[in-house]
């Protein structure tokens, strides 16, 4: 066992950060870990502060290495911001942080794991730091693509790619750890085109395949434009059932939580400072509930654009195996119905909508013009 | 006190009894808030001064219900007020599952709970003992808040016509509150029945009645109208976002209306439209294709993209979006 068993498929990277971790020449004080959605970042910078820590060089079990993939050690801050941008003052309070010398492990390590969030303003006050660290400090940040840091972070930090993994590596760690079925878990691997963390829920959680094959039955069902906005309502809302269900029981208990540690758990009235802090506490879940949103709808569009990227393969007869293999039926029918210009221009819709989206365009309106694309007349760019 | 008996759709809030315990099930706030405040007025008439608590659900501690609810040596009438039971925590669950089989006469208790699964055993135990479950649905739907403003005026015993219900909800129909609002104000100083002319006067200003009127003039292809509209909206401020959204609306509503047409069993209801928004829509509808509203949408997409950030200059992008939509109704 080791604390790099959970970093599925990433071979040269491994290798980069056990080194790092083995001769104190090859280390460096900021890091860039960049890779796609569900390349397994944040895991990844976990593994790497976790080995930092170990007096074994990341042994897995150890209390270091423990403390540090349960999120508790003292010298390892993780931020993971569920808000659209991480803000000055938060980042400034990690640069004072950063200057402080280890309590007990072996370094100080922050992991940002939304490095790409940051206004250009902020990302110069944390250059600032990366550019004359403490020597017993580290800086994890991770990105999807080096390009999504300003260029003088980029410059400064060394850099770490990983890539998607493929599959069999994320069935075989779904069934070797979460000890999920070998059948179950290679069609939620494919489905989830390799990303752990979507893997594990469809894997788990029948209601979450259900939603997505809800989804994904959406492109055929549509005629006309009618059908079109209709569905684009429905998609929505498929959406917000699964936000919610992401988030609700993590509200409540934040609330919880928060209410005990200012004492006032039983208050029938709090104090207006106290309430002011609860009011806080409401917009912040707000916030991440609409991110939460996003990012599922955007992960709905995702699963679209598997769907026809089989429908594309078969009315390509390319021969390779399919994404959703689950259903099978959809793609065969959609195949047959449309040209491959067609999925061609359904899968521009989708990639069109997915950028309306991340630019805040409202999301019922972003996926109306993308289901409008679905139907069977439109046959050329529009 | 009269036995009540509730049917399975629930009491509507303004119908909430002085009961032991009452329910009050539902998200819309407002009219939480009033069934609530009703329990708290028929306790006071009947009782004359009560005691009055108010808990939150989420903040619970163990043993509070036996303090505040049990009935007490000297009988002081009390009203008991849980909010938020869909955030309750579980001290509250075991506690208010062990009190509804001693619950007094004169102390009511009001379990508020605005939605969702959380606490789903005790109301199920509460509904099945038969107390009175008082329903706040979401009024989020055109047709809800047309239903919703009748009821206001019946109720003070006044009345608006179409064209004054679709104005008023038009105007200020985005926050319930200001609805409510709204029509007391109208109520109060207006006689007679309360037409489109009288809105007009008091909420016409308002920024969603413009963004609204400007994509009436641009579906019924009004090309010179809905422009000139839109920059004396834009010259006195309005925000392009909103402009943008009422255009949305205003194609989705002509969208569905389009559906039922294919499909026997949908009803204006089902789509979350008002009778009048339908026919109004019917009509409208001569004058577009499949095509031309699809590409409309997408048109209307665009500019929600440029005057979130894409473009430069956003109110281009909102008339841009105008042209493109009136001028796709213009031609035959
Ligand atoms: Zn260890």
């Amino acid at each position: 066992m080791s604390v790099w068993d959970d970093v599925v498929g990433q071979e040269a990277a491994v290798r980069t950060f056990r080194e790092a971790v083995a001769d104190p020449r090859a280390m460096t004080h900021a890091w860039l870990v960049t890779g796609p959605p569900g390349s397994g970042r944040s895991t990844a910078a976990r593994a790497f502060a976790a080995a930092l820590q170990c007096p074994d060089d990341g042994c897995g079990h150890c209390h270091e290495c423990t403390t540090v993939l349960g999120g508790t050690h003292p010298d390892v801050t993780l931020v993971a911001t569920e808000r659209l941008t991480i803000g000055i003052e938060e980042t400034r309070g990690l640069v004072a942080l950063a200057q402080r010398a280890p309590s007990q492990g072996r370094w100080r390590v922050v992991v940002v794991e939304d490095a790409d969030r940051m206004a250009e303003r902020t990302s110069n006050v944390l250059l600032k730091a990366i550019e004359e660290p403490p020597e017993r400090t580290v800086w994890l940040l991770c990105a999807p693509s080096p390009q999504d840091v300003v260029v003088t972070i980029r410059s400064r930090a060394r850099l770490v790619g990983l890539r998607v993994p493929p599959p069999e590596a994320v069935a075989e760690l779904l069934v070797t750890r979460d000890g999920v079925d070998p059948e179950i878990a290679h069609v939620a691997a494919r489905a989830a085109q390799s990303h752990v963390g979507v893997a594990r829920r469809l894997a788990r959680d029948p209601e979450a395949r259900e939603r997505r094959s809800k989804v994904l039955s959406i492109p055929a069902s549509i005629r006309g434009v009618g059908d079109a906005v209709l569905a684009a309502g429905e998609l929505v809302e498929i959406a917000q059932a699964d936000a919610k269900a992401a988030t609700a029981d993590r509200d409540a208990a934040e609330r919880a939580e928060l209410l005990r540690s200012l004492g006032a758990e039983g208050e029938t009235r709090l104090p207006p400072a106290l309430r002011a802090q609860l009011t806080q506490l409401e917009k912040d879940q707000k916030r991440r509930a609409t991110r939460v949103q996003r990012d599922v709808l955007d992960r709905a569009m995702v699963d679209l654009l598997s769907l026809f990227r089989d429908v594309l393969m078969v009315q390509l007869g390319a021969g390779l195996e399919l994404m959703n293999v689950e259903h099978r039926e959809v793609v065969t029918e959609l195949a047959q119905s449309s040209t491959p210009e067609q999925t061609l221009h359904r899968m521009d819709a989708i990639g069109v909508a997915r950028t309306r989206l991340a630019g805040n365009v409202a999301p019922l309106l972003a996926v109306e013009a993308m289901t409008l694309a679905f139907r069977p007349q439109v046959r050329q760019l529009g | 006190m009269a036995a009540r008996t509730s049917s399975r759709a629930g009491i509507a809030w303004h119908a909430t009894p002085l009961a032991p315990l009452v329910l009050v099930s539902g998200p819309e706030d407002l009219l939480a808030e009033r069934a609530v405040g009703l329990v708290i007025e028929q306790a006071r008439a009947t009782h004359g001064e009560v005691e009055i608590s108010d808990v939150d659900a989420a903040a619970y501690e163990s043993g509070m219900l036996d303090v505040l609810a049990s009935p007490s040596l000297f009988g002081e009438p009390r009203v008991v007020v849980v909010r938020r039971v869909e955030a309750c925590n579980d001290a509250f669950l075991t506690d208010a599952l062990e009190h509804l089989d001693h619950l007094a006469d004169d102390v009511h208790l009001v379990l508020q709970h605005g939605g969702g699964v959380r606490g789903k055993k005790l109301l199920d135990a509460v509904k099945s003992a038969g107390h009175p479950v008082v329903v706040c649905e979401a009024i989020k739907k055109d047709s809800d808040k047309t239903a919703f403003v009748s009821d206001e005026l019946r109720r003070a015993g006044r009345r608006a016509d179409a064209g004054g219900v679709r104005a008023l909800v038009e105007a200020v129909g985005s926050d319930l509150r200001e609805l409510a609002s709204a029509v007391a104000q109208l109520v109060a100083d207006t006689k007679g029945t309360i037409g489109a002319q009288v809105v007009e006067q008091y909420y016409g200003g308002r920024i969603e009645a413009t963004g609204f009127r400007v994509a009436d003039a641009a579906v019924a292809g009004k090309v010179a109208e809905s422009v000139a509209l839109l920059r004396h909206a834009m010259s006195t401020g309005v925000d392009p976002v909103p402009l943008v959204a009422a255009l949305a609306a205003k194609l989705r509503t002509l969208a569905k209306v389009a559906a039922m047409r294919g499909r026997s069993g949908m009803s204006a209801g089902d789509l979350g439209l008002a009778p009048w928004q339908v026919d109004r829509a019917r009509k409208e509808l001569g004058r577009w294709t499949p095509e031309t509203l699809a590409a409309a949408i997408d048109a209307v997409a665009q500019a929600d993209a440029e005057v979130k950030g894409a473009s430069r200059d956003p109110r281009f992008a909102v008339e841009r979006a105008v042209l493109r939509v009136a001028t796709a109704a213009a031609s035959d």
